[in-house]
This record gives structure tokens, sequence and C-alpha cells, in this order.
């Protein structure tokens, strides 16, 4: 029984070639091969390291290779509650990510705020900047944040190649201010 | 005692002696501070050396509402002791320990982020946990928890 | 980037003398938590550093003025979230000191079980991020897998991997289970294999130790006048351990000894973490073989939860259960100071309280808040790679920082 690591999508095939979607293929040596840039703040982070560990291993997804420089990472993982002091912060290290680029919101502090309900904290990394999946738990157990991230590899895979230039989307980072 | 020696060389200034909690609480005017600490650390007898702790509290209804709070410890023997200080709203201004202790210097950054007491003397008076554009002085207890900025919260979920 | 960042200061003498500045970021893979350094480096030497914190204030003392005495526990686990039940058992200690409980023997050993089991993980942490910072990344990979084991024995007795809120105000919720005792049985026989393998990799690694030794000391006076406390502290040679000094929860029982060093530098500080987890161990394994018979829990049906028996079925249990979570008990008013040792030094809770349901004012006295501040002391002159290691080493957890 050959082993597979991915699926082929769907496609003709015959000696010699294989005809498919230009997207689908896209997709799928993305959505293997994700650079993560882990953004860890507080407890979440610990959560994340027991992820990276060996026995949840986030590895085998692709992702063994860490981008702490936004300029090379795919996925920007915000994990942990952001204050309103570190929001500009988040702000700037998302605009220096270049195009595709995803976030998981990792945590109840990073989705919503938490159980931090105070005048320094801001509720939720969705009031500045575009969330794709969020993660809840405080802290989500490392299966939690695996699942989270094979949601987004569903994302990655799935995504229309002509999508970041798309009006929509353009609006959607005009609403939060990024160019 | 402790207090024996505190009163030969301070008397008439001390406040309030109060030994029914877990360690001695001394009550003094603000402006001594500095003389009581550094006799409390240089004294032979008494070597408070070890500054444990600095912190503000608020009691609105009383006439001297800001308050600061001293811990000190005499690692030798295992004594602790504390100390309290108010001062008034209009001038709240408290001498500094950064020259006696190097550990008071945030910690009285803290107090004054929090509670807007000024430390005269310190080297760097400026916020150090808030962000530096809040115009309030969050711990005082006029200020509630939440960001009173907010608009997405439906007083119907939250029990008001 | 804007040039008029505040967060960014380039003052005008470094433009002149040929000072470079480097802004160590708050995102930057090498500090653990999110804190600021500005140094003015001239080459690769330091001359000197500016700090800003407070990028994870989560203004806990604030929020803690307006939750009743139970609901407090869980901000505390997430202070030093390395360690976690070190914080909670240290305030459940706090009010029970302000209630006038005592406890009993057989809740003082579990407790000095849970508390040693809480400094070993912070301590693996550390001393494997260590060599994570000087470039030795395996070790981290195999202690990780003991702190997963850890993690096992935390969930059998409260269900949660690392913010554990665990324990309550008058004892446990639970006794230990049968497969509890187990684990931390196979715990006691598998971690000093582990711990000599972590050793063998870097104590006596030749790399190693010239990148740690005489880097980023501090004397043992000016480590007491900045407040050092706990592995920094004994690391410069001063004896100071709260559970000596001020025994709480039975440790005066147990026999264990203090490790200290004698320079103050971060070889002393890894070698000082690497002798107490030895020490640690040992205490875990005393108290439980030495566990006595007794109740989980005292007798104080005014602070302790009922059982959930009883609160689905009988009348009182149910209002008590609802009265205690709401937090309208009777609590006397006085103010009270109560230090436990935690991973990091000598951790304080200062608590007043005026009669009513929540705390009047709780402060918490966070070991790394204060010595964070003797940080640009410790590497003016060094290179930057020798302040990388300085600050891994410090173990600065930024929850704790901030608080």
């Amino acid at each position: 029984m050959p082993y597979t690591i991915a699926e082929t999508p769907d496609g003709y095939s015959s000696p010699g070639f294989f005809a498919t979607q230009y997207d689908k293929v896209i997709g799928l040596a993305r959505k293997n091969s994700i650079w993560p840039l882990p953004f860890a703040t507080s407890c979440c982070g610990i959560e994340f390291m027991a992820t990276m560990g060996s026995h949840y291993d986030l590895g085998r997804f692709g992702s063994e290779r860490l981008s702490f420089s936004p300029r090379q990472a795919d996925l920007l993982m915000v994990m942990g509650t952001i204050a309103k002091k570190m929001g500009p912060i988040v702000h700037q290290i998302y605009e220096q990510m270049a195009e595709p680029r995803w976030v998981i919101a990792v945590g109840a502090c990073a989705a919503s705020g938490g159980i931090f309900d105070s005048y320094s904290v801001l509720q939720g990394v969705d009031r500045v900047i575009p969330v794709d999946v969020y993660v809840p738990g405080c802290p989500p157990r490392p299966e939690q944040i695996i699942d989270g991230f094979m949601k987004i590899q569903e994302l990655v895979g799935n995504e229309p190649l002509r999508r970041r230039y798309s009006t929509e989307y353009r609006e959607l980072l005009a609403k939060y201010g990024i160019k | 005692m402790i207090i024996i020696r505190l009163k030969e060389k301070f008397g008439q200034r001390i406040i309030d002696v109060d030994l029914s909690n877990d360690m001695p609480v001394i009550t003094i005017p603000a402006d001594s501070i500095f003389n009581v600490v550094s006799f409390l650390k240089n004294d032979s007898n008494l070597q408070f050396e070890f500054l444990t702790d600095i912190c503000g509290i608020h009691y609105p209804d009383k006439d001297l509402p800001l308050g600061v709070v001293y811990h000190l410890h005499n690692l030798r023997e295992n004594k602790r002791i504390r100390l309290k200080i108010f001062v008034s709203n209009e001038k709240p201004e408290v001498p500094t320990l950064t020259h006696i202790f190097s550990s008071a210097n945030w910690m009285e950054r803290e107090t004054y982020d929090f509670y807007g007491i000024r430390f005269i003397g310190h080297p760097n008076l400026i916020r150090i946990l808030n962000v530096e554009y809040l115009d309030f002085f969050p711990m005082r207890k006029e200020y509630p928890v939440e960001d009173p900025t907010r608009e997405d919260k439906d007083n119907r979920f939250f029990g008001r | 980037m804007d040039i008029n960042d505040p967060h960014i200061t380039i003052r005008p003498e470094d433009i002149d003398k040929q000072y470079t500045t480097l802004n160590l970021g708050p995102t930057h893979p090498a500090t653990h938590g999110i804190f600021q350094n500005i140094l003015t480096m001239d080459g690769e030497i330091i001359i000197d550093a500016e700090q800003t914190i407070g990028y994870i204030h989560r203004a806990f003392e604030k929020i803690a003025e307006h939750k009743p005495y139970y609901q407090v526990k869980p901000l505390t686990d997430r202070m030093n979230y390395c360690s976690s039940p070190i914080n909670n058992i240290g305030w459940d200690m706090t009010v029970e000191k302000l209630l006038g409980i005592k406890s009993n023997k057989r809740i003082d050993y579990m407790r000095i079980i849970v508390m040693e089991l809480a400094r070993i993980t912070d301590h693996l942490v550390c001393n494997s991020v260590i060599g994570v910072d000087s470039g030795a990344l395996t070790g981290f990979t195999y202690v990780f897998q003991e702190r997963e084991a850890i993690y096992e024995i935390y969930e059998e007795m409260c269900g949660a991997r690392l913010t554990t809120n665990l324990g309550r105000i008058g004892g446990f919720e639970r006794d230990f289970t049968p497969a509890a005792i187990e684990k931390i049985k196979a715990l006691i026989k598998r971690l000093p294999g582990k711990l000599r393998e972590f050793e063998k990799l870097l104590m006596r690694n030749r790399i190693f130790m010239d990148r740690t030794i005489g880097v980023g000391g501090i004397s043992a006076e000016r480590a007491l006048n900045y407040g050092f406390t706990g592995p920094n502290l004994r690391a410069a040679g001063v004896d100071y351990d709260v559970r000596m000094m001020n025994p709480y929860c039975s440790y005066e029982d147990f026999n264990f000894t203090i490790p200290i060093g004698t320079q103050g530098d971060t070889y002393d500080r890894f070698c000082v973490r690497q002798e107490e987890l030895w020490q640690s161990l040992k205490l875990v394994e005393d108290a439980l073989n030495n566990l006595p018979e007794g109740d989980y829990h005292m007798d104080v049906p005014d602070i302790y939860l009922p059982p959930k028996e009883d609160v689905y079925d009988k009348m009182e249990a149910l209002i008590y259960h609802f009265k205690i979570v709401m937090g309208e008990i009777n609590v006397p008013i006085g103010e009270v100071y109560h230090a436990v040792e935690g991973g990091n030094g000598e951790l304080g809770f200062y608590l007043v309280s005026d009669g009513g349901r929540t705390p009047y004012r709780l402060h918490f006295r966070r070991p790394s808040f204060i010595y964070y501040q003797a940080f640009p002391e410790m590497i003016k002159g060094a290179v930057l790679s020798d302040a990388i290691l300085t600050m891994s080493s410090m173990n600065v957890i930024a929850g704790e920082l901030d608080a």
C-alpha cells in the first residue's frame, strides 16, 4: 500500500502528465508547507511550545521551520493576551507580512479578550487585524491548536488565486487601516 | 524591641502603632519616610536591609485618602515591619527611596502609574505598566475596571 | 516604521558619538515574553539599556477588587504561568491566614507535593531555554517530554494542564486518586535518569561553560539592594529561601539543602536551578512516602464548597455553595501579607480586607518585576549575545512582570 502524505486533487491523469486546476496544485503545495510566526505573548505560548515539542509535534504538518521574522512567514499565530500597548505592534507585524498571509487567534484572550475585561486589554485581536480562524480555550489543549491549524490548512488549500486582488479583500484591509 | 528604638528617635512624629496584625504596622507622616527608612536600614540593632514591597492604597472617605505601604525585612533576625504613610489628593508628594534601595525605582513608578502619587527626587517618574497617553490613574476607587469607551457591550447580557 | 514613534528613542548625542541604538523590541525570538530593551551600543559592546515593559498589562489588581475571594484564584494562575500551582496555593494560604484557619498535616504534605512538582516544571523550562539561547536545541525537546509527564499528573488532580486553578481555600477539591499516585511514583523513578542526561549535555560542556561563566554577574550586596530573591539571589551567594526562613505548610518537617553560588553569573544561576530540581524531587519523594492519614480538606463549611452530590440533593448545601461562590461570606476586617517561595523568588500577597465580598486591596509582590530592574547594570560592558543569555537565565516571565 503506497504511503500518501497528501491527497492528489481531482484531475485527468495519463502516463506522463497530470492535468488539474492551477489553484488546486498551488493550494496543495502551500498548505503542507506553512511557515508560522509564533507571536506568543503569555500562557498560550507555553502550550504552543508543548505543541511544537515531540509529543504533539506540529512539524509533521509541514511547519517545522518557525520564522520569527514577519517578512518570511505565512501564518501569524497570535497566542495570548494583547494589551492596548501591544496593539500597534501587532498591526506593524501584520503589515510587514507578504501576501498571501493568514492569521489564527489562539486562546480566549486573543479571540475576545478572555477573562480580562479591563481597561488595558484589547478585547480581541480582531480589533486591529483581520483574523481567519479562532481557537477557543484557556489555554487550548495542543490537540485544539492542531485542529485550528488544520482548519487553516483547509482555508489555504481551497483559496482561489485571485482572492487577494478582489475588492472585498481590499475593503476588509481598508477597514483595519492596512495598506 | 523595634518600636522602642523607633520611639526613642522619632517619638513625636509617629502617628500610630498597630501590633494586632501579623507584623508591626507603623503609620508615620509622609515627609519623614526617608529618615525613618534610613534609620531602620543603617542602625546596627535594627538592620532592616531588604525592601520587600511598596504599594499604594486609596481610601476615598478619609482626610488623607492616598496611601503608600512599605514592607521591610530584616534577613538576619527574620523580622518584618510594615510602614504606612498617607497624603492628600491636592498634594500627593512623597520623598523617594531610590537612593537607599535601588529596588524602589520601579515599585515607585508603578505606584505613580496606578495612584498618581508623585515621588520627589525619583530619577525617571513616568508611567511603567499602562500606555503613556492614559490620562487618569486607574487604581483609584472612582474608576471602573472595564474600558469606559466600549460601545459593543449589550447591557442585557451583562446583567446591568 | 515612524521616526516619531514614542517607543524608539534616538538621542541626538548618539548620532555624533557613533553609538548605535538597537531595539531589542517586544517581539523577538530571544525575549521570552514581551518586553522591550533599547540598547545603546558602541560596536558590539553595550553601553546602556533602557527598558519598556507593560506590553501585557492585564490589570490583575484592579480586577481582583471586583471578584469574590473564591473567584480571584484563576487570576493568580496567570501570573507565573510556568508554575501556576504555586501561585494558587499561595493565594489559598493568604486567605486562610486572614480567616485564621489552620490546615492539617495531610493537606500540607499534599500541597508540598504539588508545589515542588510545579517548581520542577518551572526550572526545567528555564534551564532548557538557556540551552536554546546558546544554540543547544536538543535539551529543550527532551525536557518538554518530562513536562508532559507532569502535565498528566496535574490533569489527574484538577483537570487542567497549564493554568491549573488547583486546590481550594480550605484544602483540595479531591484526594489524590490512585492513578495520580502511580504517576508520581513513575515520575520519581524516571526523572533522575533524564535529568542526568540533560546535565551531561550542558553542565560540563566546554562551549556552554565558556559562554556562561563570568557573564551577567552581580554581587551579593547589589543583588540585595535590588530586591533579588529566589535562585538569582542564591546564585549571588545569599542563602535566603522563604521555605526555610518563614516556614509555611509544614516545610519544617523536611530536610533539604539550599544550593548557593559564588559569583552570581549565568553559570551559577543554571547550576543553582539544576540543584534545586534535585532537591525538589527529593522533597516530592519524602512527602509521598510519609503522607499522613487525614482529611483532604479542613472542616470549614463557611468557605469550603460542599461536595457536589450534596449540592444537588440538599438545600443547605446548595445555599452554602451559592453564598461561597458569590462571596457572601464573613471575612474579618484586617490586612495580611503572606509570602511563598515561587519559581523565581519570594511571591508575596498583600491583602487588605474591609469585611466585604471582595478584597479591598490586593497587591502581588512579583519577583520578576523587582529583579528585572537590575538588568542594565548586569549587562553593561558585555556583548549582545551575552545580554541575551543573561536575560534568559534570569527567568523573566512576562505574565509576572506586568500583572
